[in-house]
């Protein structure tokens, strides 16, 4: 709701005038003369958002690079883009880029082997600094070295592998296709015995016998091999259909699966051997055979050939399981070593790149042979990034200094407000409503205690409240290891980033539940109740239910802390205090309506003039009506006519206006100091010239907005107690209708039943009791916060601050990776 | 309509000292201020919490609604016995 901007009342962040500079200039001398040495940024006032300051680095490009890096390790500048005309593959830095995104694949590559042999990458806590020039060449060479060697290993671990498979495959087809031979050898003395046929006999006999008994085997071709197992049906079918079914397959299968050099599957595989007649047959079943990856292997006919191939074939096989042993381990060490440094690589990377990005953003002015940036910095850092550059300077040993100016500008500076891990979750809470406008008070100071002392309010059970605090103890106790820990869960991660805010909302309720005498919906009797009971005779059996008199059972000294005890066993449930009995009394109090009744000794009023201090006070706030309707309009109107009487009365030239203001200051009255801060700006912009209607609009709109919300937000604040009556009232339910009945029983079985009426008491405390009913009180307080507090006051309109931080790009990284 | 001294006293004193005299003794440090704010607001809040249950009870207009059982109860453990 900002009525032509809020430059117009000239609040603190318009401060663009001469004297504005000057104190900024002597603030900063005196920085420079207390703190020479480069201090760590410190916690500002979390009252309002700090203090901006738009500067101009003017740096060597040789001490760009380590002064951007120091920059990015503190994270308190936000650069602007200097070159948005210019296409990002025109930029300055863009090979230096693409450096580190080959640097950045290479790294890629070596995790994934990494990762692929299963070897652990320790997490390093420490992140090592962006590396220099120096430094980068010897990353570069080394990465460069490690992959070629892990290429290297990997390659020659193919290599071997499929050495080592064709032997292994060499030798099952020797050892499998001794048997086939074995049959056939066996049927062929049976068949020069007995002329008997049977089943798939018949067929090598009928391939025997057509030609002579013993040199069989020689006109019979046969191809052995081996085929993968879900190949074999086509397989066969295919030698089938070519060969007109003049080829007859014999096969075994294989029990342990061979493993796959490419890929490392585990591949089920069958031997066969493949009988034909005739060299055309034989190449026809070669190319079925290579047509079906199968490979096969030069079998020899002879039992004594194949033995003597067998014992060399196991021999060699032992030798390249040594080889490919040793090959194993000397890759799994290679890897080893790369995985500890795995970590602090990619680190270095990611910043090199964020650092050439920034640098990209920078202007590069030819004539005088340095880098111009523009950035945001808070006017606390300022002395800190000059001694940064002064640093960054003499390390490099440049003999030009690179330096910093503090622009004036009229532009809107971000919003920064500094934030440690505890106040860092308020923070959140307000920013997700808007952020603020820059140097616009921050609710979120005030949030600190407001919103966990409202919950408290709607909460307020000591015994769900001490659960609470517990659950945030531990998060807050335990915090350094779930920082380090980075759980993808994103509940827990909420829950988590809330913890100070969890811990002190059940720290609040505690207190709140010992008010209202709730542990777990029982009171506790700690002080003694002020009621008491005083039976003169018996006849109080014939009664079911009595009233205590004030009068006569009250102590007359209230109990000390809290509600008292006995107001638990009251049965009283239709009270003046039930809620359409509120309403009225509130909307009547509105309507300022009398109570007419007038029961004696009853007084209408508490004290003796409150009839009297209740019409000043109503006659107070309606005169502020007209005040908030007219008095904004009338100030900008006069305040205006005064500007234009001034302007008037100037010439026109940029110069000349600063020296005749100041001659006019001196003359001038001193209420109209503060018009004098938007004069050079009148000059420097368009007039921001705003009807008077469409002002008196606005005022008109936010006058009836406020008198409205006088009601409706006193009205609104209702939720507090109607809040704390749910959650008193669904405990004691839980209570009555579950634990009690646990407690109930007068045997020792009553024990069995307590446990598991305990079990489900406290399943439905935590799960209703404290997470739906914290949840819902949670978001009531927030509601309480955003709309009747922030919405009297807050603007929100800003623009959050986002330096460039090499913590904020890591963990945002992190995050995108998971 | 009474109130007795003790409890007003030392309730108002903790939560004066909490609020008013330990803000002047926090060690100077970047969070002096929050610190101030927090414990003055725990302070008011807290005290101003106990105060509106506290006055409430001064002057009540009515009392608990109990059964009878409950009174003898009362009666029994709270002193003053059923005298026959």
């Amino acid at each position: 709701m900002n009525v032509g901007g809020s430059t117009i009342f000239g609040t603190a962040d318009h401060e663009s005038d001469v004297n504005k500079e000057n104190e900024t200039k002597l603030l900063l001398d005196s920085y420079v003369e207390k703190e020479k040495r480069a201090e760590a940024p410190r916690m500002g006032s979390m009252f309002r958002s700090e203090e901006m300051a738009l500067c101009q680095l003017f740096i060597q490009p040789e001490a760009a690079y380590s002064a951007v890096a120091s920059m990015g390790e503190a994270g308190v500048v936000q650069f602007r883009d200097l070159n948005s005309d210019v296409n990002a593959f025109q930029r300055k830095f863009v090979s230096e880029v693409r450096r580190c995104d080959e640097l950045e694949r290479k790294l890629r590559y070596i995790e994934a082997e990494v990762n692929k042999d299963k070897v652990p990458i320790p997490e390093n806590t420490i992140s090592p600094n962006a590396p220099n020039p120096r430094e980068i060449i010897d990353l570069e060479n080394q990465l460069e070295r490690t992959e070629s060697e892990i290429l290297e290993l990997s390659h020659n671990a193919v290599n071997l592998k499929s050495n080592y498979l064709e032997l292994l495959e060499l030798k099952h087809v020797l050892e499998k296709t001794h048997s086939f031979f074995e049959e056939s050898f066996c049927l062929q003395q049976q068949d020069s015995t007995t002329p008997t046929s049977s089943g798939n006999d018949s067929i090598t006999k009928a391939l025997i016998s057509e030609d002579s008994q013993q040199v069989i085997r020689g006109r019979l071709g046969f191809v052995a091999g081996v085929v993968s197992r879900e190949r074999v049906p086509g397989f066969e079918r295919m030698l089938w259909r070519i060969s007109r079914g003049n080829v007859f397959l014999r096969r075994a299968e294989l029990a342990e699966p061979l493993e796959d050099p490419a890929t490392g599957n585990e591949i089920y595989k069958t031997v066969f051997v493949a009988f034909f007649q005739g060299e055309q047959l034989k190449s026809r079943v070669k190319k079925v055979c290579s047509g079906y990856h199968a490979s096969f292997y030069n079998c020899p006919s002879s039992y004594v050939d194949r033995q003597d191939l067998l014992k060399g074939v196991k021999t060699r096989i032992e030798d390249l399981n040594l080889v490919l042993n040793q090959t194993h381990d000397h890759r799994q060490r290679v890897l080893t070593t790369v995985a500890k440094e795995l970590h602090g690589w990619s680190v270095m990377v990611r910043k090199m790149k964020a650092i050439y990005h920034s640098l990209n953003l920078f202007n590069m002015d030819v004539t005088k042979k340095c880098l111009i940036g523009e950035c945001w910095v808070p006017l606390s850092d300022v002395p800190f990034i000059r001694q940064t550059l002064a640093d960054g300077g003499k390390a490099v040993g440049s003999s030009i200094p690179s330096f910093l100016n503090v622009i004036e500008t009229n532009e809107n500076p971000p919003t920064f407000n500094r934030t440690n891990k505890f106040t860092q979750g308020f923070q959140n809470l307000i920013d997700s409503y808007g952020v603020a406008s820059y140097r616009e008070v921050n609710p979120a100071l005030y949030t600190i205690i407001t919103f966990p002392f409202l919950f408290g309010i709607m909460f307020g059970d000591a015994g769900h409240g001490l659960i609470l605090t517990l659950f945030g103890g531990f998060m807050v106790l335990r915090e350094q290891q779930f920082t380090q820990k980075k759980i993808n869960n994103e509940v827990w991660n909420i829950f988590f980033s809330g913890r100070y805010i969890i811990l002190l909302m059940g720290i609040f309720s505690i207190y709140t539940g010992i008010i209202y005498n709730d542990v777990f919906s029982k009171s506790i009797n700690i002080f003694g109740s002020s009621w008491s009971v005083i039976l003169k005779n018996n006849t109080i059996k014939d009664i079911s239910e009595a009233t205590l008199d004030p009068a006569v059972n009250y102590n007359q000294l209230p109990y000390p802390m809290g509600l008292d005890p006995v107001w638990q066993r009251s049965s009283i449930e239709t009270s003046p205090t039930c809620a359409p009995s509120v309403l009225i009394t509130f909307i009547n109090m509105m309507l300022y309506k009398k109570n007419t009744e007038n029961v004696l000794p009853c007084q209408p009023y508490m004290f003796q003039y409150q009839d009297q201090l209740q019409t000043i006070f109503l006659i107070i706030s309606l005169c502020c009506i007209p005040i908030m309707l007219a008095g904004k309009p009338i100030y900008i109107m006069i305040s205006k006519r005064r500007m234009q009487k001034r302007r008037y009365s100037v010439n026109n030239g940029d110069l000349n206006q600063e020296i005749e203001m100041k001659e006019n200051e001196s003359v001038s009255i001193p209420s109209e100091n503060m018009t004098l801060q938007y004069h050079p700006e009148e000059q420097q912009q368009d007039d921001e010239h705003e009807e008077m209607s469409e002002i008196l609009i606005h005022q008109v709109i936010e006058t009836i907005e406020y008198v409205l919300s006088t009601v409706s937000h006193t009205a609104s604040y209702l939720r507090l107690w109607a809040l704390s009556l749910a959650h008193a009232q669904l405990s004691e339910v839980l209570w009555n209708m579950v634990l009690k009945a646990g407690l109930m029983s007068e045997s020792y079985s009553g024990s069995i039943l307590l446990y598991f009426t305990f079990g489900t008491w406290s399943v439905f405390t935590i799960a209703i009791l404290v997470m739906m009913e914290g949840l819902s009180a949670f978001l009531h307080t927030l509601r309480l916060h955003w709309v009747e507090f922030m919405s009297k006051f807050y603007i929100g309109t800003g623009y959050p601050f986002q330096p460039f931080s090499f913590k904020l790009i890591l963990e945002s990284e992190e995050a995108l990776e998971e | 309509m009474g109130a007795s001294l003790l409890p007003v006293l030392l309730v108002t004193g903790f939560w004066g000292v909490v609020g008013v005299v330990l803000p002047c003794y926090l060690p100077k440090g970047p969070n002096r201020g929050i610190l101030q704010l927090i414990l003055m607001l725990t302070a008011a809040t807290c005290w101003l919490f106990w105060l509106c249950c506290y006055m409430a009870q001064m002057n009540p207009l009515i009392g608990p609604k109990l059964h009878n059982t409950t009174i003898l109860l009362m009666a029994k453990a709270w002193g003053n016995a059923i005298s026959t």
